[in-house]
């Protein structure tokens, strides 16, 4: 019973309308209309076996025998079209944009805390601001090299970011291995409706490394993908996008310092490495510099690093801009870095630090989401609506302890999109990640991203540790 | 018989990379099926019976067609007539894997394939394929048969690349100052698909998608098993092997080392100043002469 909405509230649904379906599911709705539930029963499971053959399942931890898992995947996908898109691709890069300036100000001459946009203390006691990273610029300035942006819709042309997941954004394999399965299961579908395609994305992705390399790299700049190894719960991803690019995939053991670059071992000896992309948290990069008993990563990277010898994508540091106290102040920060308006919405946030915000989240606790400053993962939150009052008084106490670690915000009417069950169709909750890629180049979104949803009637949640599903989401061709 | 089967194998691989285009980039749809069937040498077969380029019937064309001598069901049938004229010849296992794949092929082509089942039928082609070559590599005595069997497949596949090279690729390119551009994703795409070299292009090729790379990467390089230098290696390696076995050196012999010759030591600059298209007409005219000149030597003719 966790999660639920009130039965009586209406939501945004994105497949159809009072008057039939919505324009952009036109031709899908028609398609649907005549096939039957046995046949598509029968594709659901294809996939299913389509899903294990790639091996893109993943382990569940502290479940050393357990199966491995599949994200369930829904077969009906998630359309927009272009139109729709590209508002959402401009406020997206936006927002990118404004995030890497930010993090180049926050850790070199820190004008938006001398501008008094934002507080200082919430710069200085956050655990995500590395201070090895000040007075520092990481090759090209780029900080965020990919950026997964939480989106979510409540109407017709309400778009709002509900988070900036600028550390390291995982979800991009499923975005890629949806539209595999689609392909190979409807391929009639798109010979009718014209999808605009995002295999281009690992291709995209290495130029985008590889512009983002040290300017004292001579020659094609060497990149690898830094795995925590094959217990990690994204390795498959891992593994996949290094095969994809076409570039080594390693381990911390398999790099060292050598004459003031990283390098790896091959077969012929040390090899210098030009770009890192991690998917080790900052945490675990440096034993010598951060945690002290890391086995994950090499040994004097940082010290490579500030030397300007090695990238590291997403740079260590940027965690302080998805951070969520400091998403409170977004709007603000892309006012003061881009000179605009914020094409994108953010949520109403309340910063639960401060006093008159304090009370307003506690007097309405049952009508709100309070999330933790630095969770992710659906986990340690609160949703009020779906919460008893057991649990709400709990929360209020905790809440009380230490209320600068809370934000408040209200529960969103999440748009639905049907998803396939044993009776047909039934809406279910979705958000979206984008996702976008940063070098001196510029900023490129993959057309569509990662459609999650949440496959339990009315829950909100659609986070895959919290029973969540995926979707393969079109972005149509105009 | 071998060369059946990998012509059946190319034909499943072209009608992919076609398909895909098809579905994932319409505007390039109608261009990309007309350079399968001009690259699988059946336009003026096509053309008589149909007019235009669409999907469903190029291919049916590609798949079914009593019509095409080098349709999938026409070439599935005459490698299985082969095996069975020869069935000594083979071990029980690569008969086995010959009339599976024809009774398996045979049924699932005996309809027109809707487009929802394409790529199903498609991985099964190239699937069964894959088990006639693995009972022949892990079964046969490696003696004379063997590299007939191979030799087959070796000029199959010369053939097969190099005409790749000459209708798409140089169709892809409407100047020479084309040449040194990065090429667009599209066109790079099809071409490796065609060869199912789009992942291993990425990891053995430093450097990016130019058209001399590519063309360097199909044309010279000897790591990529589709490439005309590798195919060459073989065709020279098993007529050695012949040559050896038999005691005997043929015309042929000679033949294939000069093909091989063309392309030895050669970099991709010098064929460019050649003139690609000459130089690519020269290997298709001249691995002909040398499958005729095979056959002769070794009196396949009667």
């Amino acid at each position: 019973m966790l999660n639920k909405m009130k039965p009586h509230e209406k939501f945004f649904n994105e497949m159809t309308s009072e008057g039939g379906p919505r324009s952009p599911y036109g031709i899908y709705d028609a398609w649907f209309a005549g096939q039957n539930n046995e046949r598509l029963a029968q594709k659901a499971a294809e996939a299913e076996a389509f899903f294990r053959r790639s091996g893109i399942t993943f382990n569940v931890y502290g479940q050393a025998d357990a199966e491995e898992r599949l994200i369930p995947f829904d077969l009906v996908p998630r359309i927009l079209a272009e139109r729709e898109w590209t508002k959402l691709a401009k406020g997206i890069e936006q927002r990118v944009i404004a995030i890497n300036a930010f993090l180049h100000d926050i850790y070199n001459r820190q004008e938006i805390l001398r501008a008094g946009v934002i507080p200082t203390k919430l710069i200085a006691q956050n655990d995500a601001f590395l201070p090895q990273m000040i007075d520092f610029s990481p090759p090209s300035d780029v900080y965020t090299h990919i950026v997964g942006t939480d989106v979510v819709r409540t109407g017709e042309d309400d778009f709002f970011v509900l988070e900036d997941n600028a550390r390291t954004p995982s979800g991009v394999s499923y975005m890629l291995e949806n539209r595999e399965t689609m392909l190979q299961m409807f391929p009639e579908l798109f010979s009718m409706i014209k999808v605009q395609p995002v295999s281009d994305y690992p291709k995209n992705l290495r130029r985008s490394l590889e512009a983002s390399a040290p300017a004292s790299c001579e020659g094609r700049p060497c990149v690898v993908v830094l795995t925590p190894g094959i217990h990690n719960s994204a390795y498959y991803e891992h593994s996949f996008l290094a095969d994809q690019m076409g570039v080594e995939l390693v381990e911390g053991h398999d790099l060292r310092v050598v004459d003031g670059h990283i390098a790896m071992r091959t077969t012929k000896g040390y090899k210098v490495i030009d770009v890192i992309y991690r998917r080790v948290d900052d945490e675990y990069l440096d034993p010598l510099t951060f945690n002290p008993n890391s086995m994950l990563g090499v040994p004097g990277i940082m010290d490579v690093y500030r030397a300007g010898n090695i990238t590291i994508a997403n740079a260590p540091g940027t965690g302080v801009a998805d951070d969520k106290a400091i998403y409170s102040y977004m709007p603000d920060i892309v006012k003061f870095y881009t000179g605009e308006k914020p094409i994108l919405k953010n949520v109403q946030t309340f910063r639960c630090g401060e006093a008159d915000s304090l009370k307003y989240v506690l007097d309405n606790l049952a009508d709100l989401v309070v999330k933790e400053v630095h969770g992710s993962g659906g986990y340690g939150m609160l949703v009020g609506p779906a919460a008893t009052k057991k649990e709400i008084a709990a929360f209020a106490e905790k809440l009380k302890a230490r209320p600068a670690n809370y934000i408040a915000q209200p529960t969103l009417a999440l748009s639905t999109v049907p998803i396939f069950t044993e009776s047909g169709l039934a809406p279910r909750h979705v958000d979206l990640r984008p996702f976008a890629l940063m070098s001196s180049k510029g900023v490129n979104i993959t057309p569509g991203g990662l459609t999650r949803v949440a496959l339990e009637e009315g829950s909100l949640v659609v986070n895959s540790s919290q029973g969540g599903g995926t979707k393969d989401t079109w972005v149509l061709e105009d | 018989m071998f060369r059946y089967l990998e012509r059946a194998e190319n034909a499943a691989r072209l009608v992919e990379a076609g398909f895909r285009i098809a579905l994932t980039r319409s505007n390039d749809a109608e261009a990309e099926w007309k350079s399968v069937i001009v690259t699988t040498a059946s336009q003026i077969g096509y053309d008589t019976l149909h007019d235009g380029y669409d999907s469903s019937r190029v291919v049916d064309y590609l798949l079914r067609a009593p019509e095409n001598p080098s349709s999938v069901l026409s070439v599935i049938k005459a490698a299985r007539d082969n095996a069975r004229l020869t069935r000594t010849a083979l071990t029980t296992e690569v008969w086995y894997a010959v009339n599976d794949t024809w009774m398996l092929l045979t049924d699932l082509l005996k309809d027109p394939i809707p487009e929802t089942e394409l790529p199903g039928v498609l991985a099964t082609i190239r699937q069964q394929s894959g088990l006639v070559r693995g009972a022949l590599y892990g079964t046969m005595l490696r003696n004379d048969i063997y590299d007939f069997c191979r030799l087959g497949s070796a000029i199959e596949r010369m053939d097969n690349t190099a005409r790749i090279i000459d209708v798409k690729y140089y169709s892809l390119l409407p100047s020479p100052s084309f040449i040194g551009s990065r090429m667009d994703n599209v066109q790079w795409e099809t071409i490796l698909r065609s060869v199912s070299a789009h992942r291993s292009f990425r990891w053995a090729v430093e450097g990016d998608f130019t058209a001399p790379a590519i063309a360097d990467f199909l044309i010279l390089d000897r790591r990529m098993p589709r490439s005309l230098s590798f195919s060459a290696g073989q065709i020279v390696e098993h007529l050695n092997m012949l040559g050896a076995e038999y005691e005997t050196r043929m015309p042929s012999h000679d033949m294939a080392d000069a093909l091989q010759t063309q392309l030895k030591g050669r970099d991709i600059n010098s064929i460019f100043e050649q003139g690609l298209h000459e130089f690519i007409s020269g290997v298709i005219t001249d691995t002909a002469q040398l499958a005729q000149q095979i056959a002769e030597d070794y009196r396949f003719t009667g």
